[in-house]
């Protein structure tokens, strides 16, 4: 379990007022260090997914979520230390009949959260080929955070903890139990992520070399679309 | 496919030989200057029925989807599907005056005609307690005939609850099911449940076997069943291979507008997998369990049932607009257009929706939005909730536009305090941050001209009502522009809203307001009404008053009148207990009136003639007169 209370954590109110600051500082005179990631969440149906963007972003939980649609892009920026961080997410839909479409997602994200739900054996083996397909097909720099959601169901429990810890630690993940429900780990995972990815000279020079971003179609000037001043 | 010979009117027979409204005017216009004259207004529109099937890479349709436009359709269809596309106005205002005139000595030649006026109970009897099962196409055949009264227990006593005992739905469910006063079920061709609108389809499995049965067993003697009616309640079948969808309704619509109904539920079907795919599953596995694929998008289907039901946009075929000033409308069009047309991003279409209303709509030249797409589309917006949170980006298949592949949606509302929902269309699919940018810039833009503002503005104000209108005879009505596939209603006042409810159609800008506040308040709240419902909100069915639903069906069955293609009718003047009620059809316009039920005739006449001249001042309002390409 990660520490909760990550250095630089900042709750959700704090981090909406900071996104439009952070934002100038890309045009005007840079205040600190901003990085914009681009993160997809993969996963069976009905595992939590975009209750998770949903209680990261807007610090939300419908016990009825609807089920996603296509993909849906939110963005949430966090501090870490004196790094601005900005997430670019990608939630979406774990039907079958989107699968084909997923490439389109993960294709140049620089991190990813398969999410299972604990309270079911399958949605576990989905996840194990959501990282398989990640390993073989995504970029190779990838982040993947392995997720076991609706931890707030523990009676329910049907994966075992230390099995997929182990899991995890053999394929190099992060791991971490959460729920969108209580909350809890739903930030930190987010932040272990940002963590863990290079920030620097090193990303800007892994984000160009894949030249895979799609924002480099675009043609409008876009303020620096990896990182870092 | 049965849908071409689907709508002979066998089972209207019994409601035919009464005389139960005053029928006037058999009308020798409709048939001769009839649907098609009119646009030809303008060159593009006139031969727009076959562009609108043109993909925007110019492919030939194929003839698969003029199949699937049922008969009766087709004659308003190349009007109808002229819909959003520029449509010049008629600017020779002495043919206006003239056509007026017209108009003006007809209705009240028609008029004239009347000499009796039944009363509304009686009406009410010859219309509906018919109480001869009639089974179409194989009247003889007992025992298919005892077989459905056993299945829909609507025969009363006849009725040994085949479901209830074999099926194990509980008691209280199965009260409920029977209870509905519609369902609306889609299986396979090999019988396998794909959807039921009430109750789980799995445990229905046998009903869905009888159904299958009913089909083959017709299909058997070389014909195809379309509808059973028995007593008030008709059951009508769509056979659209390699799908059998079924409506069974006690609603009084016709057997047309049952089979319209059922077309829009087979089109959205289409629009989550497109027509290819369907096919070639059912090619490969004819016993395919479609569920699989359908998953996830389940509340689409539940919601366009709703909508259906509750919305008279689908019956008439067109849509709704969201009164504007002009000069307002054709800010936010051109900023949209605009916009969009720098990015290079093929964008085929542009629409912005508010309240199910359509605000503006941009298209790429030579691509035509037809009125059911259109509808696919607010159903898609209107079933999803959670596109307020974020932006969405979707394959979606236009079944009237390209039905063999999707377009790319991105979906996004304005802001929080302006719930207008923009959707882009576009054959790219890699044009996501270009359009999301797009649609920041565009939002910045109507800004700085306020049209946000009066797009709220209008959102709340619930304009126009009848005392706006000002023609006291006048309860409600509805107009529809047979040209621009558009219609307007007033605002719905006493007696047809009760004062609590919120509903899902027409000025429901409460409602939704109220219900997005739900949604964003405390998770605490919104997490205990769903936990204690019996699930989703799509699930429910439509709360609509019983003098609203009384009114929608009174003018569906005008509307099934009038388009009657056997008995061709212009003009129905129908006197009743409560209201009394015209249905009047010309080459340009339908109009459906309820009148307070003292009015004498000189003053509909009058009535009517008020209305028409307000409707003709406040067209640049409550209609969207042109539509502008990229």
């Amino acid at each position: 379990m990660a520490n909760r209370a990550a250095p630089g954590s900042a709750t959700n109110q704090q981090q909406q007022q900071q996104q439009p600051a952070a934002t100038r500082s890309n045009n005007g005179a840079p205040q600190n260090k901003v990085c914009q990631f681009k993160l997809v969440l993969l996963g069976e149906s009905a595992v939590g997914k975009s209750s998770l963007v949903l209680r990261f972003v807007k610090g939300q939980f419908h016990e009825y979520q609807e089920s996603t649609i296509g993909a849906a892009f939110l963005t949430q920026t966090v501090m870490l230390d004196d790094i601005t961080v900005k997430f670019e997410i990608w939630d979406t839909a774990g039907q079958e009949r989107y699968h084909s479409l997923a490439p389109m997602y993960y294709r140049g994200a620089q991190a990813a959260i398969v999410v299972y739900d604990i309270t079911n054996q399958e949605t576990f083996a989905r996840a194990k080929t959501w990282v398989k397909e990640l390993q073989r097909q995504a970029s190779p720099n990838i982040v993947i955070a392995l997720a076991g959601n609706k931890s707030d169901l523990a009676a329910k429990r049907m994966v075992d903890h230390d099995e997929a810890y182990a899991y995890a630690d053999e394929n190099g993940l992060l791991f971490m139990e959460t729920s969108a429900k209580t909350a809890m780990n739903v930030t930190d995972i987010f932040l272990a992520i940002a963590k863990k990815l290079p920030k620097g000279e090193q990303t800007s020079a892994q984000g160009t070399a894949q030249g895979r971003r799609i924002t480099d179609a675009d043609q409008a000037p876009r303020s620096t679309p990896n990182c870092c001043k | 496919m049965a849908s071409s010979t689907t709508l002979s009117s066998c089972s209207e027979i019994p409601m035919d030989k009464e005389t139960r409204e005053e029928i006037v005017a058999s009308d020798k216009k409709r048939k001769s200057s009839g649907e098609k004259l009119f646009i030809t207004d303008d060159e593009e529109a006139s031969s727009s029925h076959s562009q609108i099937l043109n993909s925007p890479t110019g492919k030939k349709s194929s003839p698969m989807r003029e199949d699937s436009v049922p008969e009766e359709d087709r004659g308003g269809d190349t009007s109808d599907g002229s819909a959003l596309s520029c449509v010049k106005k008629c600017d020779d205002e002495e043919k206006v005056t003239e056509e007026d005139e017209r108009l003006n000595l007809e209705l009240t030649r028609a008029f004239d005609d009347i000499s009796v006026a039944t009363t509304g109970s009686e009406e009410d009897k010859l219309w509906n307690g018919n109480n001869i099962s009639n089974l179409e196409k194989s009247e003889n055949d007992d025992v298919l005939h005892r077989t459905m009264e056993n299945v829909l227990g609507s025969g009363g006593s006849l009725n040994t609850s085949m479901i209830s005992e074999e099926e194990g739905l509980d008691g209280g469910i199965n009260a409920i099911w029977k209870g509905q006063k519609r369902h609306v079920f889609i299986l396979s061709e090999s019988g396998k449940p794909i959807f039921s609108r009430h109750g789980n389809e799995e445990k229905l499995v046998t009903l869905f076997g009888v159904m299958q049965a009913l089909v083959s067993f017709v299909q058997d003697s070389g014909d195809s069943i379309r509808s059973i009616r028995m007593g008030g309640t008709i059951v009508v079948f769509f056979l659209k291979a390699p799908l059998i969808l079924v409506c069974v309704s006690n609603l009084g619509e016709s057997v047309a507008q049952i089979q319209t109904q059922l077309m829009y539920v087979y089109n959205q079907i289409v629009s989550v997998l497109t027509l290819k795919q369907l096919l070639q599953i059912f090619e490969k596995r004819r016993n395919y369990d479609l569920r699989r694929l359908l998953s996830g998008s389940e509340r689409l289907l539940y919601n366009l049932c709703n909508l259906v039901e509750s919305d008279p946009s689908f019956i008439l075929g067109a849509v709704r607009c969201l009164p504007l000033a002009t000069s307002v409308r054709d800010t936010i069009s051109t900023t949209i257009s605009q916009t969009l047309s720098k990015l290079k991003q093929d964008v085929v279409f542009a629409i912005l929706l508010a309240n199910n209303q359509l605000v503006s709509l941009v298209r790429m030249k030579k691509c035509f939005m037809h009125p059911m797409d259109l509808h696919i589309i607010i159903n898609f917006i209107d079933a999803s909730e959670s596109f307020k949170t974020a932006e969405i980006w979707s394959p979606l298949c236009l079944p009237r536009f390209d039905a063999t592949g999707f377009v790319h949606a991105h979906v996004s509302y304005l802001s929080d305090e302006c719930q207008a929902c923009l959707v882009l269309l576009t054959v790219n699919r890699d044009s996501f941050h270009a359009l999301s940018e797009a649609k920041h810039r565009i939002v910045e833009r109507l800004k700085r001209h306020n049209c946000l503002e009066a797009i709220i503005a209008s959102m709340n104000n619930n304009w126009p009502t009848m005392s706006f209108v000002n023609v006291p005879e006048v309860r409600h009505f509805l107009y529809k522009n047979r040209s621009i596939a558009q219609f307007m209603a007033p605002a719905l006042e006493a007696p047809y809203i009760n004062g609590s409810s919120s509903l899902p159609d027409l000025n429901s800008t409460t409602g939704n307001e109220n219900s997005f506040q739900n949604l964003s308040i405390s998770s605490i709240s919104s997490s205990s009404t769903c936990a204690g419902g019996t699930g989703a909100p799509h699930y429910l069915p439509p709360d609509l008053s019983e003098e609203l639903q009384r009114l929608y069906s009174k003018y569906y069955r005008i509307h099934s009148r009038l388009h009657d293609r056997s008995r061709p009718v212009s003009l129905i003047y129908w006197v009743d207990d409560t209201e009394n009620w015209l249905g009047w059809l010309t080459s340009t316009f339908e109009l459906y009136v309820t009148f307070e039920p003292l009015v004498k005739k000189s003053a509909a006449i009058n009535a009517i003639n008020k209305l028409r001249k307000w409707v003709k001042k406040e067209e640049d309002r409550i209609f969207i007169m042109n539509s502008p390409t990229f």
